[in-house]
């Protein structure tokens, strides 16, 4: 102990805290405010960057998301819509058959009538006309056989004959 | 820039090697032959080293006419004597440590005894010396002179200050240091993650991290600079460590905050006899034990490395007569360099742990307690 202390210098104590105390203040002031404020701002920065980054990774993650979506969206209305188209051609297809159909049978109706009344008038005609024929016949039949007694009274005779009362 | 660089090494080089030239010229004298042989003088030897000294010595050899000459350059000695303030260099001691030789300043004559500067008193025209080899008619002085240790803290501070501001300035350019800046910058933020924070808080450490930094960096490059064959022993002087603990004392009981000092002071949830028994406890803890603890594992443990180290070389010496020349060298060689392995984990070790429990006293000190 007496030895340690013997040692003990008032001197270099003196000195040693000295040179402390400046070194103290110079790199206080030099060195290490700057250095702790540049490590600072340094991994502000590294921080920020990694929050940034975080955040436009969920940006991205919500967009592709929303992309997603949509495409799902889409894809549901172009279904919708072919849907809707087959529909209305299926409809309008059935429509047309069944238009066609009626209108084809409003057509044979017609026809047929027109055909009745067209054989119906020439039915007519045929009578009129074969009236016509038959007292034209008759006219002259008649006249013929009554340009002579005997024949007309042969006729008259036949015509009885035929006309056999039954 | 290169060419100023090597310009400025240049003019060092220069002082330097002149200034170690004509300290050569002027150090022929004292200490015939300076052999160490026997396990006294290493044992002297060993503790010539521990010891600050006034000059800063390289080597030392016998030349071919048995002159006793030494290689280095002397420190200017600064005194605060009873005539006021005393300047001359060491060189004037000749290398004489055991008071042989005065020096004669202002009327005032001084000798070197065990790197101890004494003045005599007024009239004495040698020093005498009493059966214990205390100097009875001399008194010692305040010796602020740039010794060894001085030098080598000066030297420490310089290369503190050069690249933690070449860092500093380093980050003005970019946000990623370059050059030496690369491997101060993990070192800065080791201190800063792995001591600071823990143990002060996230809250206050900030303003404790120029004091911390500073400190650890001091210790580490001095114990390093202490493995040097310059010889250095700074944080081994108990000047250096006491001083080194006294900012830390200073630092954590001026930061104190009333939940320390009343917890100190008088500890709640403690029976009212138990407290003043505590608050002495306490108190003696924080004022002399934990200081005492910081320089004292410094000092010691420092010490203690340059003691192995120093021994462990000469046993090339000690060992010569058993093993041979060459074997005892060898031995010598692999044990010394098995503990100086060690050494250089140590200095970090010492470095770290100062920082370390300076931090956690002041952590201590600054903790804001949960309110019961």
């Amino acid at each position: 102990m007496e030895q340690l202390l013997n040692d003990f210098s008032p001197g270099l104590f003196a000195m040693q805290m000295l040179i402390l105390l400046i070194l103290l203040f110079l790199l206080a002031k030099f060195a290490w405010k700057p250095i702790i404020a540049a490590l600072n701002d340094r991994e502000e920065g590294i921080q920020n960057a990694l929050d940034a980054a975080e955040d436009a990774k969920k940006e991205m993650e919500n967009l592709q998301a929303d992309n997603q979506k949509l495409l799902k969206e889409a894809r549901a209305e172009r279904e919708t819509m072919l849907k809707e188209a087959r529909d209305i051609k299926n409809k309008m297809i059935e429509d047309a058959k069944d238009e066609a159909k009626a209108e084809s049978s409003k057509l044979v109706a017609a026809a047929q009538a027109s055909i009745e009344a067209e054989k119906k008038a020439a039915i007519a005609d045929l009578k009129s006309q074969v009236a016509n024929l038959s007292i034209a016949i008759a006219e002259k039949v008649v006249r013929e056989e009554l340009s002579n007694k005997d024949k007309q009274v042969k006729l008259v005779e036949s015509m009885l004959g035929e006309a056999t009362l039954n | 820039m290169v060419a100023k660089k090597s310009i400025k090494f240049l003019t060092i080089l220069g002082i330097v090697f002149s200034s170690l030239t004509t300290f050569a010229k002027s150090g022929e004298t004292s200490e015939k032959g300076g052999q160490v042989s026997t396990p006294e003088q290493i044992n002297d030897y060993i503790k010539h080293h521990l010891a600050d000294s006034h000059d800063f010595a390289l080597f030392s050899y016998t030349n071919d006419a048995g002159e006793r000459k030494h290689v280095g350059f002397p420190l200017p000695v600064i005194l605060w004597t009873s005539n006021g303030l005393t300047t001359f260099m060491s060189s004037e001691f000749h290398h004489n440590d055991d008071g042989h030789v005065l020096v004669e300043k202002n009327g005032m004559k001084f000798a070197k005894i065990h790197s101890k500067i004494y003045e005599l008193e007024a009239g004495a025209s040698a020093v005498a010396f009493d059966d214990a080899h205390h100097a009875t008619n001399a008194a010692r002085v305040l010796d602020f002179s740039i010794t060894k240790s001085v030098f080598g803290m000066l030297f420490a501070g310089f290369l503190m200050f050069l690249g933690f501001r070449s860092l500093a300035k380093g980050y003005k350019k970019g946000a990623i240091p370059t050059g030496v800046g690369r491997v101060l910058e993990p070192l800065v933020l080791y201190v800063r993650d792995e001591i600071a924070r823990p143990n002060i808080g996230e809250k206050k450490y900030k303003k404790f991290m120029p004091y911390l930094l500073t400190v650890f960096f001091f210790i580490w490059i001095l114990n390093l600079l202490g493995l040097t064959p310059l010889g250095f022993n700074v944080t081994g002087q108990i000047a250096v460590t006491v001083c080194l603990a006294l900012f830390t004392l200073v630092i954590y009981l001026s930061n104190g905050t009333k939940d320390f000092w009343a917890h100190t002071l008088w500890m709640p949830g403690v029976p009212v006899i138990l407290r003043p028994i505590l608050a002495v406890i306490e108190l003696v803890g924080f004022v002399l034990i934990k200081p005492f603890s910081l320089l004292v594992r410094l000092f010691a443990n420092i010490t203690a490395g340059h003691f192995v180290v120093m021994s462990l070389i000469a046993l090339m010496i000690t060992l010569k007569n058993q093993f041979g020349a060459v074997g005892s060298t060898g031995i010598s060689l692999v044990l010394a360099l098995f503990i100086s392995v060690i050494e250089i984990l140590v200095a970090f070790l010492q470095a770290f742990i100062f920082t370390m429990l300076s931090s956690l006293f002041i952590g201590m000190a600054v903790e804001e307690h949960e309110h019961h």
